[in-house]
């Protein structure tokens, strides 16, 4: 155990892309395989741990300081979950649509897990499972120094999707500049648009690095998720587990961490359009109406 | 303990005291009521524990007097250290209101030696929007480039800070490295926390993480050599307590943080035991140290002779007989000063009573004091003290006496209307309301603009001032025009 070294994960993606999804089934995978792992939920939604606990809601850290008044009143135990495969699940929580500051709630509870002592040493990983638009620096508390320090975008074959994950990217690079976080990978969660597999291959290389896995779709996921389990739980047997489980191990092994190279916006749909997803501009139309 | 030796006030009874609080939380509403009856109690010398609840957050609708994080850290900590720019990150009111407000003395030539200047970041909603790392690494680079001498720079973040997310460790690393001096980050969001006393506990964490064991001292080490920790210089105490710890003996490594330097308290941790005053705001370091090199810690009192000879007395049983020598030629020297002050202001104190309200520390250790101008206390309390300094409050205070935490201006005034004290010694905001109801006071957090009040030289000037506000004729002259 002596030398044994927590890796600290952070998953950011488009809003919808599947992170919470994915998050659940990847870790659901690496409890299959004797891992320890803690969930932080970095998201005023808080559906990042439902699969693991089958918990419709759980009860979040910034639930439990707006019902105490403080956060120096709040225990661990309180807020700290145990679900499936020993997974712990800690969820930030936050305030609704429109109102106060879910950056500081992220802080505020990823603070309160480090001070009340969740990072035990008996854990393998923790995960951190972040909104999809990193709006304030409270969204980029996970990878602050000496917390996350690898980073994995979920992306799918949509352009949205892929200009979310280049600008990720841009901001990785400006905190890999001042500490050691890196990017090791693309998720790919299969939309099922053409040639989808070799498209984000083609990003990654763009970016410096790799796809670490395509994740095929598949309606087992929300059939299992219909009883709020992950597929792994589920159906072990289904294929769609084998691929979570096989996403698990290659991020068990995974060693290639880079310092991304994000693309020009002119670079990016260049891409696109050499795969057939964008249009080169008629700059000839552009401003004129159509009966012009 | 014999219950001999249990103070009791002639007049004060746990019954009455019970009663005067039941009488004054009748008028708040019963939701407010409830919540504030635990902050409540009647002295109980004898018990371990003070069955007083503390450190919650101020019930709303009450006016308190407690301050924040930012002030904790600012005002108490960080502010003291003379040979540092303070930086307050944020907008300019927290960084213009803490300036210089806290009459922590500093020797030195300011902009040379020392850095009692105000030094803010200055947000406009342009850093909001766009974030205020850059501003800062710009702000720590022009600030020591104005400022060379400086030996190290801090950071305390105000409240928008911490609320757009800014990574001001990132910054202050990356600055500590390019400057090659202390640039020391301090997380210390007024939001935080339900008071100031977060803020002590954030800087003492800032202390641990990023100063202490970073330096060494120049000189060899001695078997005298201790820290006077908890000492933030107001009017000068440090000044009046140094010299009696240097006549005793000790050789005193480094003060934390009043006239305090960076480079000696980064290299604290060579001593061989920290004397500490201010348990409340220090504790942390004090602790931190004893776990990591075992250095011990000693709680002193040098509010008032009585309480100088005690703890001289325990600080010399933890070193040799040269040292158990030296205090009794000090107690023995200055006790005919001490009896020319008591001769001189025990005659016109005696029997007369005060009431205190202050912050962490002083509620109980000051008592002493007060005691040995023959003045008894009859009710004390804290802005922000926690369960341990309750425990450490309940023996030196008289069976009975009426003790609130955290007490709000309706409750002290009603208090005080009740008990109707010769003396009220607590802060600026309480200052006016008394002197205007006809009641003598001193602002206890500053010293009322004069001080010191440690150490042998600190009481007569004490004494001075407490036979002053009492006995001034100016009250007999006070009418009230309707």
């Amino acid at each position: 155990m002596a030398d044994k070294k927590l890796r600290q994960i952070a998953i950011y993606g488009k809003g919808g892309i599947g992170k919470s999804t994915t998050t659940q089934n990847t870790v659901a995978g690496l409890a299959a395989m004797d891992k320890k792992v803690l969930i932080i939920g970095c998201d005023p939604k808080a559906d990042s741990t439902r699969l693991i606990l089958h918990a419709k809601a759980q009860e979040t850290v910034m639930d439990k300081v707006r019902e105490l008044g403080t956060v120096e009143d709040l225990e661990l135990e309180d807020v700290l979950k145990v679900g499936y495969g020993g997974v712990k699940c800690v969820e930030s929580g936050g305030p609704e649509p429109g109102v106060g500051c879910a950056g500081r709630g992220v802080i505020t509870a990823i603070n309160f897990c480090e001070e009340e002592g969740a990072y035990t040493e008996d854990l393998d990983f923790v995960f951190y499972d972040v909104l999809g638009d990193v709006v304030c620096g409270g969204f980029a508390m996970p990878i602050r120094e000496n917390k996350a320090e690898e980073i994995y975008i979920v992306v799918s074959g949509e352009m949205m999707a892929m200009y979310a994950a280049n600008n990720i990217c841009k901001g990785i690079v400006k905190y890999a500049s001042s500490g050691n976080v890196r990017l090791a990978g693309l998720i790919c969660n299969s939309r099922n648009t053409d040639r989808e597999a070799d498209l984000i291959e083609a990003l990654a290389e763009r970016l410096g690095t790799q796809m670490i896995h395509f994740v095929p779709r598949d309606n087992q996921v929300q059939r299992a998720e219909l009883r709020r389990m992950t597929v792994i739980e589920y159906s072990p047997e289904h294929q769609q587990a084998q691929e979570y489980r096989e996403l698990a191990r290659k991020i068990a092994e995974n060693k290639k961490l880079v310092v991304p190279t994000p693309l020009e916006i002119e670079e990016l749909e260049e891409l696109l359009m050499e795969f057939g997803i964008m249009e080169a501009d008629d700059e000839t139309v552009v401003g004129v109406a159509e009966n012009a | 303990m014999a219950d001999t030796l249990v103070k009791t006030i002639a007049g004060i009874t746990t019954e009455k005291t019970e009663e005067l609080i039941a009488e004054t939380l009748k008028d708040m509403p019963e939701k407010a009521a409830k919540k504030r009856a635990a902050h409540l109690v009647a002295n109980e010398p004898q018990s371990a524990k003070c069955a007083i609840k503390s450190n919650k957050k101020v019930v709303p609708g009450v006016m308190s007097q407690r301050g924040c994080a930012y002030a904790g850290a600012k005002g108490v900590v960080w502010g003291p250290i003379r040979d540092m720019v303070h930086v307050s990150h944020g907008p300019v009111g927290c960084g213009v209101y803490s300036w210089g407000t806290r009459r922590n003395l500093m020797q030195g030539i300011p902009g040379v030696t020392s850095f009692p200047l105000d030094f803010t970041s200055d947000f406009q909603e342009r850093d909001i929007v766009y974030g205020g790392d850059k501003k800062l690494e710009t702000l720590l680079r022009e600030a020591d480039e104005l400022f060379p001498l400086n030996k190290g720079l801090s950071v305390l973040s105000e409240c928008p800070v911490g609320l757009i997310g800014d990574d001001i460790n990132a910054v202050t690393k990356k600055m500590e490295a390019e400057l090659g001096k202390f640039v020391v980050p301090c997380n210390c969001e007024g939001f935080r926390g339900v008071s100031q006393s977060l803020g002590h506990h954030i800087s003492n964490d800032s202390i641990r993480d990023h100063v202490i064991g970073k330096r060494e001292f120049s000189e060899p080490a001695g078997p005298y050599d201790v820290a006077l920790i908890g000492d933030y210089n107001i009017g000068g105490d440090v000044w009046a307590a140094k010299p009696i710890l240097e006549e005793i003996g000790l050789n005193v490594k480094s003060v934390w943080t009043g006239d305090g330097e960076i480079e000696k308290i980064a290299a604290t941790g060579q001593v061989k035991l920290n004397l500490i005053h201010c348990y409340r705001s220090m504790n942390y370091m004090c602790k931190v140290m004893e776990e990591k090199w075992g250095i011990p810690w000693l709680e002193y009192n040098f509010f008032g002779p009585t309480k100088i000879e005690e703890s001289l007395r325990a600080i010399a049983e933890r070193f040799d007989d040269t040292i158990r020598q030296k205090v009794e030629e000090v107690i023995a020297r200055y006790r005919p000063q001490m009896d020319r002050v008591l001769n001189e202001y025990r005659p016109r104190l005696e029997g007369k009573t005060a009431m205190l309200f202050v912050g962490g520390l002083r509620p109980r250790h000051t008592v002493g004091a007060y005691e040995d101008l023959g003045i008894e206390i009859t009710g004390s309390g804290y802005e922000f003290a926690h369960q341990d300094d309750y425990d450490r409050t309940a023996p030196e205070l008289a069976r009975g006496t009426l003790i609130y935490d955290d007490v709000s201006e309706f409750e002290l005034e009603k208090f005080v209307e009740k008990l109707k004290p010769d003396l009220v010694g607590s802060g600026i905001k309480e200052k006016y309301v008394f002197q205007k109801a006809g009641i003598p006071f001193r602002q206890m957090h500053s010293w009322d603009y004069s001080g010191p009040y440690h150490g042998y030289e600190g009481f007569k000037i004490f004494a001075r001032d407490i036979d002053m506000a009492i006995n001034s004729p100016t009250w007999s002259l006070v009418k009230a025009p309707f």
